[in-house]
């Protein structure tokens, strides 16, 4: 039987990967699949923990979280198509006017 | 559901209050004199039926509108008391009152201000109605101001008159000293009581010492003496007559100064308890029937004789009052009302016959002319100068009666000098203005005419109750009338004297002789031999000019206390234009140039040193200002490291132990 801590490290090991992807990569598509791992990741310990604590509890959050990130990879695209299409931009470093 | 119906009492002439004073310019002045008259025809039902309840019950309740307002020992009830005392007022206030409006629409028909004139008449119906309705001292407070101001309005209906302005002014100053002296009295009864109920302070008045009461009862007389009109503060009332004559017959004849005979009788417990104020009301009562007759003597204004006559019956109530004949005084409210009423209303109807006439002198012969107007006033008349069987006789005969039986044979010779002379100054104008010749102007003499019937229709129904309203007190001491006032209106404390009929009979045929005395030198001076009245004037031309010129008391008052207060007036005028008011420039000027000075430290110190102080934050900015670049992956980054940093030292913080 797979120890609970292997799931967890590969949902560490995923998290992190995201992150680091939201946080350095450049392309507006990279940034939102590198959320999207982030939110598996989350699953993965979710079904994990609901697995080994013998309550579905764990699974039902997961399914939010897919529904979830269904509507967010939606909305993200769309924000991004209009980003798009107003300014031609298909970076994130384009988009600096959140400043003084 | 009967509550209701006292509630709407007052409320219904409220209503025309509002409507006709907020719209009436919209609409034309019938409409509102339309609204007027049945707000008061249907405050009158409501008041009958709550009338004829309080007769078939014969007990008092109360009504509470709302909780006005409390706060410590104080709390006001906007409420009603309806006993015997109020039934019988509310009858005479509303009853009278819906007839003068009656009467108004016809008399004031065409003039400028109808509209305002029946607001200011319905505001009037409104306060009188609080007045005796009210079951606490700051509801009949109210009521009682509320009066006052409407009896203000409408002395000064004709406010482009000097003389009306003038009165109108003096009616409200005099009245003030009575209110200040019946607001003192309000403290007194709540410092003592700690309430303002009626039932409340009257139940508990045995607690009282007779100082405090005494104290009281003088506070409440000094209100009374005001409103009424008695000596020494009744010189506003003859002046009241400039204003129109519907409002002298219900104001100042029949509802208004009666006011301080109801708060008497109210409040007759504490009197009871007071054998000094008692004696105060009783003198102050006498002395004024009897001066203010004399002075209706000679007076040759139809409304000015009229005007002393009230003050002199007013007098009698107080007489009944300060020998503890409550019902005598409500009984002579009551018939005096009525034939007041109806003999302001045909003195008015003769007026308006003669295109505005009132100086007796340029009256006469007008019997034959304006022939229902004669009889309604000659009722008015016998009523009030004691004919048996009208109205007038029995209520007057009591009083006197009541003083006679009690010992007060001072105060009845001055109740029977006075009743002689009014019978005779009564009948010296009914023959002045019907009787002789004519002495009306020619261009006048034209145009004489019978007032209409909605001036004549009133008329009539109160000479019906001048002629029959004294029936409600006969016999005497026995009537209905007494019956039904037993219980609010007889003297605590006071056993009443057995007296035999014949002593009775015998004061009544007293009466009665005076009364035809007074009628028979009338019917002598005035008819037969016209040229008496002129004799006995030059024969003592000092006596006459002192009447003529009502015991100078106007004047005196004005060199006394007008004069008096003017220069005082005058004095702080000047103590404030030439130390306060250089005082205040002073500090004006001060606060000028220190202003000045504050303004130069402000510009030149205060904003300099802020300037330096907001560039060098400026250049501080400018170097954290490089950290916000826009970038929103910066940003994330920046979350990421502190939302680490923040769970290390929540960890470090549970575990007690560092994790890195």
């Amino acid at each position: 039987m797979i120890p609970l801590s292997a799931y967890v490290a590969l949902s560490a090991i995923l998290f992190i990967t995201g992150l680091l992807g939201v946080l350095i990569r450049r392309n507006f598509i990279i940034v939102l699949m590198s959320v999207e791992i982030m939110l598996n990741a989350a699953n993965i310990n979710l079904v994990a923990f609901s697995h080994y604590l013998e309550s579905m509890a764990g699974q039902m959050a997961a399914l939010f979280v897919i529904a979830i990130a269904a509507g967010e990879a939606a909305v993200g695209l769309a924000i991004i198509i209009v980003v798009f299409r107003g300014k031609i931009a298909t970076n994130v470093d384009q988009i600096n006017l959140l400043k003084w | 559901m009967s509550d209701f119906i006292v509630i709407l009492i007052p409320v219904f002439p409220l209503l025309a209050v509002l409507i006709n004073g907020l719209l009436g310019h919209r609409y034309s002045p019938e409409l509102a004199g339309k609204i007027a008259l049945s707000s008061v025809g249907l405050s009158f039902l409501c008041a009958l039926t709550v009338f004829t309840s309080t007769v078939s019950s014969g007990t008092a309740r109360e009504v509470i509108a709302y909780s006005w307002f409390f706060g410590g020992d104080l709390h006001v009830n906007l409420g009603f008391l309806i006993d015997p005392l109020t039934g019988i007022m509310l009858m005479v206030v509303t009853g009278v009152g819906f007839l003068i409006h009656v009467y108004s629409v016809g008399y004031m028909h065409g003039e400028e201000g109808f509209t305002r004139f029946f607001v200011y008449m319905n505001l009037f119906m409104v306060s009188m109605l609080l007045l005796v309705m009210g079951n606490n001292f700051l509801v009949l407070f109210i009521g009682w101001e509320g009066v006052g101001l409407c009896s203000y309005l409408l002395i000064g209906y004709y406010f482009s008159k000097v003389s009306a302005a003038k009165a109108a002014t003096k009616a409200f100053v005099v009245n003030r000293i009575g209110d200040a002296g019946f607001l003192l009295a309000i403290f007194l009864v709540f410092v003592n009581f700690k309430t303002l109920d009626y039932t409340k302070v009257l139940a508990n008045v045995g607690q009282l010492s007779t100082e405090m009461a005494t104290a009281i009862a003088l506070c409440l007389l000094v209100g009374a003496v005001g409103k009424s009109a008695q000596l020494p503060l009744y010189i506003w009332l003859p002046d009241a007559m400039e204003g129109p004559t519907p409002v002298s017959a219900l104001i100042h004849a029949a509802t208004m100064v009666t006011a301080g005979v109801y708060m008497v009788v109210r409040t007759h417990v504490l009197f009871d308890m007071a054998p000094i104020a008692m004696g105060t009301v009783a003198v102050i009562g006498g002395a004024t029937a009897l001066f203010a007759a004399t002075i209706g003597l000679v007076q040759t204004d139809i409304k000015r004789v009229l005007a002393y006559s009230t003050v002199s019956q007013l007098g009698y109530m107080f007489l009944a009052c300060g020998v503890g004949a409550y019902v005598a005084a409500i009984f002579h409210l009551v018939t005096h009302a009525f034939f007041k009423a109806l003999l302001f209303l045909s003195a008015g109807s003769v007026i308006h016959a003669l295109g505005g006439e009132q100086d007796l002198r340029k009256m006469g012969g007008l019997a034959k002319k304006i022939p229902i107007t004669y009889k309604v006033f000659l009722i008015g008349t016998l009523a009030i100068a004691g004919i048996p069987p009208l109205a007038g006789f029995w209520s007057k005969d009591e009083i006197m009666a009541h003083a006679f039986v009690n010992h007060h044979y001072g105060l009845y010779a001055m109740a029977a000098i006075g009743a002689f002379l009014t019978s005779f100054y009564m009948f010296r104008l009914t023959y002045l203005t019907f009787f002789g010749t004519s002495r009306v102007e020619p261009e006048v003499e034209h145009h004489i005419h019978e007032s209409p019937s909605k001036m004549t229709v009133p008329l009539m129904i109160l000479a019906g109750l001048a002629l029959l309203g004294g029936f409600i007190g006969v016999p005497p001491e026995h009537g209905w009338l007494h019956g039904f006032l037993a219980g609010v209106a007889i003297p605590i404390g006071v056993v009443p004297h057995e007296v035999s009929a014949g002593t009775l009979l015998g004061l009544m045929g007293v009466a009665v002789g005076i009364a035809l005395a007074g009628w028979g030198l009338a019917h002598y001076m005035y008819s037969l031999h016209t040229k008496a009245a002129d004799e006995w004037a030059e024969r003592s031309p000092a006596v006459y000019r002192t009447l003529l010129n009502k015991y100078y008391v106007d004047e005196i008052y004005d060199v006394i206390f007008v004069e008096s207060f003017k220069k005082i007036g005058r004095a702080w005028d000047w103590f404030d234009q030439n130390v306060i008011d250089r005082v205040v420039r002073g500090i004006g000027h001060g606060a000028d140039s220190s202003g000045a000075g504050i303004t130069w430290t402000e510009k030149h110190v205060i904003y300099a040193g802020l300037n330096v102080v907001g560039y060098a934050n400026h250049l501080l900015a400018w170097s954290w200002r490089k950290l916000q670049t826009g970038l929103v992956n910066h940003y994330a980054a920046v979350i990421v490291i502190g939302l680490f940093i923040l769970v290390h030292f929540v960890l470090v913080w549970l575990t007690g132990k560092s994790v890195l």
